[in-house]
C-alpha cells in the first residue's frame, strides 16, 4: 500500500514541543482549569494574549500574511500539550479558521483576516446543524443572493468560542451548493448566540442564529474552492483534535498511574494488582500507538494520499485510546471516580466532545476504509 | 576492512550479496519450510536448513562481522547488515542455529575464555554444532528464576538431575546453554543459579519430543538423570547463572556484540492478510463490503501501521522523552498479540473452508493460516508470556509496584 506514510520531525516542531510542554504545564494547572469551568468566558484572556505574543496562531500562516510560514505539523505539539493540560482557549478554532481561509479564501479575504489572526484575533468555524450529521456537506442553512448581498437563514450548532471571536466562517447553501461565508461577529443580532450546555465543561459552545444576517457577496469563498475547503477543514480538524486527544490520553493515564501508585486496599498498593495493572498497560500501549500516528500524520501533512490516511488513523486511534483510558480511569478510581472532583471525568467528557465535533473513532475508520480498500 | 565502509565499498558488497542470494536462495524445496527455528519438525527440514546455514556461512554472509580469529569475517557490521538485507530481499530461509548464534555465541565472545572462543564459535557459525537452550522447566515456565534442575559438584564434575522443557532442536543439539541450581541454601532464588555450556550427547541426558497444538513437532523435553559434565562447563562462575541468562537476552539488542546476521524467525507478512481479505468473498460479495469485517480490518491496519512506525519512533529520542523505555518494552507484547489476533481474524475470511486443516486439498493456502494462528501462541507464550510482558511494562515503563 503506497498511501501509508512514515514518521519524522522538524527542528521547529521539537523546539515548539519543548516550549509548549513547559508553557501549558505551568499556565494550566488543574485547579485553574476547574476555576474556569464556572467562568463565563471559559479561558484566561491573559494566557490567550501570551499565546498570540508567542506567535502560535501565526505558525501555519504564510509569511506573506505576517505568519511564520510553517505548517500544521508544527501546530501539532502545541495542540497536544494543550490537550494534555486541559488548557482551553480559542486556539484550535482560530487555527482551523485560518486553515479554511488558506484553502478557500480569495487573496483579498486572506489579506484582510490572516494578519489579524496571526496577531491574536480569535476566529471560529460554524459547520454543524440540527441534523447532527458529521458529513460537512449535509447542511440546511441557506443564503439568498440579491444583487451583491447574501441574506442568511437558519441555525448553526456547536460553534466553538463564538462569543469570543471576531470572525465566524459558516458553511451555507446557496443555489443548492455548499459555500462558505465570512461573518463578522459584530454583524450578529443581539441574542443570536445561545450558550449551549455541552458535555465538555472546559470549552464554550454556542448555537448561532443566522436568520436575517446579511453579508456581502465579497464575503463568500469562491464556489470552485468549496471542495478543497471542506477537505482541508476535515483534515486540519482531524489533526488538531487528534493532537489534543492524544495529549489528553497521556494525561489521564498519568493521572490514573498516580492513584494506582498511592492508593492502598487490603494492605497493598492497588497498582500491584494485575486486574488494574494489565488494563492500564493495554491503555498505555494504545496511547503510544496514538502518539506515533499523531507525529506520522504531522509528518505526512500536505502529502497527497498519505496525508489523509495518516490523519484518519491518528484521529481514530486518538479518540479510541483517549475514550478508553478515561473510561478506565473513572473505574479504577473507585468511589472517588464517581465524583466531579476526580479529574477522570474531565477527560472522559472531553473525549466525548472531541468525537462529537469531528466524528468518533468508528466514523474516522469508515472514511479510512474507503481510502484503504476501495 | 574492519573500519566503516565507504559508500562505494558498501555498494559493491551489497551488489555481490544480492547476486549471491538471488542465485542461491531456494524458496520452495518441495516441502514446507519452517518460519522459525522453533518449528523444525522433520529430518528433511533440519538437513535442508543446516546445509543452507553452512552454505551462507561459507560464502561469508553469516558472522561477517564476528572476529576473524574465531571463524568470523572480521568486517564492519555495516557489511553484515547489507548481507542480512539481501537475505530478506530474496526471502531466504531462516538461520537454523538460533540459540548458538543469537545467544551462546555473543555470550562466549563477550565473556568466554580464549579456549572457549576457539572451540565453540566456528562450528556454531557453520551449523556443525547445533545449540539449544535449557532455561524453562516443567514447573517453572514464567518463573525462570525459580529453576530447580540440580547441579552438584562432585570432584571435577557436576552431576545434573532434573528436567528442562521447550527445548527447540533439543534432540539435534550438541550443546545446551543450561541454567541450573548449584546452591539450594542461597540467600535468594537467583543467587543459587549457575550457567553451564553443557554437552547434550552424553549418558544420563535423554530427550522426548513434544507434539505441538499444530500436530507438528519442534520442541523436546530434556531429562537429566545423574548426567556428569566436566566442571569446565561452568560459565561465569557459581552463583552467577541469573546474570548470565539475563545477558543472553541483552545480546538480542546487539548492544555489546555485533549481530551475527541473518534471521531466526520469518515475520509473517501482515499485508498478505490484507490481500487475503481483499480477495475473499462472503455471501457472494467482497468480504470487505461487510461493515463489521471492514471496520475490523481497518482497525488492524491502524495497529499494523502503528507498530511499524513505533520501530522508527523508538530511535527518535525527541519523541521518547517521557518514557524512553516504553516502546522497546511493549514491542514484544504488542506485536505478538497483534499477529495472534490477525491470524485468527484471517480464519473468519474463509467461510466453510475455515473447517479444513493442513493436509487437506480443500484447505485455503494449504492450511497456512490455521497453522500460523496456532503457532502464533508460541510467541505470546514463549519468551515471557503476554501477561508477564504486561507486568514488565507496568513495572519498568510505568513504575507500578511489583506484582507478587
Amino acid at each position: 500500500m503506497d498511501n501509508l506514510g512514515t514518521i519524522g520531525t522538524t527542528e521547529e516542531q521539537i523546539e515548539l514541543l519543548d516550549v509548549a510542554t513547559n508553557f501549558c504545564r505551568d499556565k494550566s494547572p488543574v485547579d485553574k482549569v476547574r476555576g474556569l469551568i464556572d467562568d463565563d468566558l471559559g479561558y484566561d484572556p491573559g494566557i490567550w494574549k501570551e499565546i498570540g505574543e508567542l506567535g502560535w496562531l501565526a505558525i501555519a500562516i504564510p509569511e506573506a500574511h505576517d505568519g511564520v510560514g510553517l505548517s500544521m505539523a508544527e501546530v501539532v505539539p502545541i495542540a497536544e500539550q494543550m490537550g494534555r493540560n486541559l488548557m482551553s482557549t480559542p486556539f484550535g478554532s482560530t487555527t482551523l479558521a485560518a486553515q479554511a481561509l488558506l484553502a478557500g479564501g480569495s487573496e483579498a479575504q486572506q489579506a484582510q483576516w490572516l494578519p489579524k489572526i496571526a496577531a491574536g484575533t480569535a476566529a471560529t468555524l460554524a459547520l454543524r446543524e440540527e441534523n447532527g450529521d458529521w458529513d460537512l456537506s449535509n447542511i440546511d442553512v441557506t443564503g439568498a443572493v440579491s444583487g451583491d448581498t447574501v441574506t442568511l437563514s437558519g441555525k448553526k450548532q456547536l460553534v466553538q468560542w463564538a462569543a469570543s471571536v471576531d470572525l465566524i466562517i459558516a458553511s451555507v447553501k446557496i443555489d443548492d451548493m455548499v459555500r462558505f461565508a465570512l461573518i463578522e461577529r459584530s454583524a450578529l443580532a443581539d441574542g443570536a448566540l445561545r450558550r449551549e450546555t455541552v458535555i465538555d465543561e472546559t470549552t464554550r459552545s454556542y448555537e448561532v442564529t443566522l436568520d436575517g444576517v446579511t453579508v456581502s457577496t465579497d464575503a463568500l469563498f469562491d464556489a470552485d474552492r468549496t471542495r478543497e475547503t471542506l477537505e482541508k477543514i476535515e483534515l486540519a480538524a482531524g489533526l488538531i483534535h487528534a493532537a489534543e486527544m492524544t495529549g489528553g490520553a497521556q494525561a489521564v493515564i498519568d493521572y490514573t498511574l498516580e492513584y494506582l501508585k498511592t492508593r492502598k486496599q487490603f494492605g497493598k498498593i492497588i497498582g500491584s494488582y494485575q486486574a488494574l495493572k494489565h488494563p492500564t498497560v493495554n491503555n498505555y500501549v494504545e496511547y503510544e500507538k496514538a502518539r506515533t500516528h499523531l507525529y506520522s500524520a504531522a509528518h505526512s501533512w500536505g502529502e497527497q494520499g498519505r496525508g489523509e490516511v495518516a490523519v484518519l488513523m491518528a484521529a481514530a486511534q486518538a479518540h479510541s485510546s483517549y475514550a478508553t483510558a478515561a473510561d478506565r480511569s473513572i473505574q479504577f478510581h473507585g468511589g472517588f471516580g464517581f465524583t466531579h472532583d476526580c479529574d477522570a471525568q474531565l477527560h472522559r467528557r472531553k473525549a466525548i466532545m472531541g468525537g462529537a465535533l469531528i466524528g468518533d473513532a468508528a466514523y474516522q475508520r469508515s472514511k479510512l476504509a474507503n481510502l484503504l480498500f476501495d | 576492512m574492519a573500519g566503516k565502509p565507504s559508500a562505494a565499498e558498501l555498494k559493491d558488497y551489497t551488489e555481490q550479496a544480492d547476486a549471491w542470494f538471488k542465485e542461491n536462495t531456494v524458496r520452495d524445496p518441495g516441502f514446507m519450510l519452517p518460519l522459525t527455528f522453533m518449528e523444525v519438525s522433520t529430518d528433511q527440514q533440519f538437513d535442508f536448513l543446516r546445509d543452507w546455514q553452512r552454505k551462507v556461512y561459507e560464502a561469508g554472509y553469516l558472522g561477517a562481522s564476528w572476529p576473524k580469529e574465531y571463524g568470523g569475517g572480521g568486517l564492519h557490521s555495516d557489511y553484515q547488515r547489507a548481507a542480512t538485507r539481501a537475505m530478506k530481499k530474496y526471502d531466504a530461509p531462516i538461520m537454523l542455529n538460533a540459540i548458538g548464534n543469537g545467544w551462546a555465541g555473543p555470550l562466549i565472545l563477550d565473556l568466554g575464555t580464549e579456549e572457549q572462543k576457539q572451540k565453540y564459535i566456528k562450528p556454531m557459525l557453520s551449523a556443525e554444532d547445533i545449540w539449544c537452550q535449557g532455561f524453562s522447566e516443567p514447573e517453572n515456565g514464567s518463573d525462570l528464576g525459580n529453576a530447580q534442575l540440580k547441579a552438584v559438584k562432585d570432584g571435577d564434575d557436576y552431576v545434573l538431575n532434573g528436567s528442562k522443557i521447550w527445548t527447540s532442536l533439543g534432540d539435534r543439539a550438541k550443546y545446551m546453554i543450561l541454567l541450573a541450581r548449584t546452591d539450594f541454601d542461597a540467600p535468594n532464588k537467583y543467587a543459587g543459579l549457575s550457567f553451564f555450556l553443557s554437552p547434550m550427547k552424553i549418558d544420563g541426558i535423554t530427550t522426548s519430543r513434544i507434539k505441538k497444538l499444530t500436530g507438528e513437532y519442534g520442541f523436546v523435553q530434556t531429562f537429566f538423570t545423574d548426567a556428569r559434565i566436566s566442571a569446565d562447563c561452568l560459565f561465569g562462575g557459581e552463583g552467577n547463572g541469573w546474570s548470565m541468562a539475563m545477558k543472553t537476552l541483552e545480546y538480542e539488542r546487539g548492544a555489546k556484540v555485533k549481530p551475527v546476521g541473518g534471521f531466526f524467525v520469518k515475520e509473517l507478512d501482515v499485508m498478505e492478510i490484507v490481500e487475503l481479505a481483499k480477495t475473499s468473498l462472503r455471501n457472494g460479495k467482497p468480504l470487505l463490503d461487510d461493515p463489521v469485517m471492514r471496520d475490523k480490518m481497518t482497525q488492524y491496519m491502524i495497529d499494523i501501521q502503528a507498530l511499524n512506525l513505533n520501530n522508527i519512533r523508538r530511535r527518535m529520542p525527541q519523541l521518547m522523552q517521557d518514557r524512553p523505555m516504553g516502546l522497546p518494552l511493549m514491542n514484544k507484547l504488542a506485536r505478538t498479540e497483534l499477529i495472534r489476533e490477525l491470524t485468527e481474524f484471517s480464519l473468519a475470511f474463509q467461510g466453510t473452508k475455515a473447517g479444513y486443516y493442513v493436509g487437506d486439498e480443500n484447505a485455503v493456502d494449504d492450511g497456512y493460516w490455521h497453522r500460523s494462528y496456532l503457532n502464533s501462541f508460541s510467541a505470546t507464550i514463549g519468551g515471557g508470556t503476554s501477561e508477564i510482558q504486561r507486568n514488565i511494562v507496568g513495572e519498568h515503563a510505568l513504575g507500578l509496584p511489583k506484582t507478587r
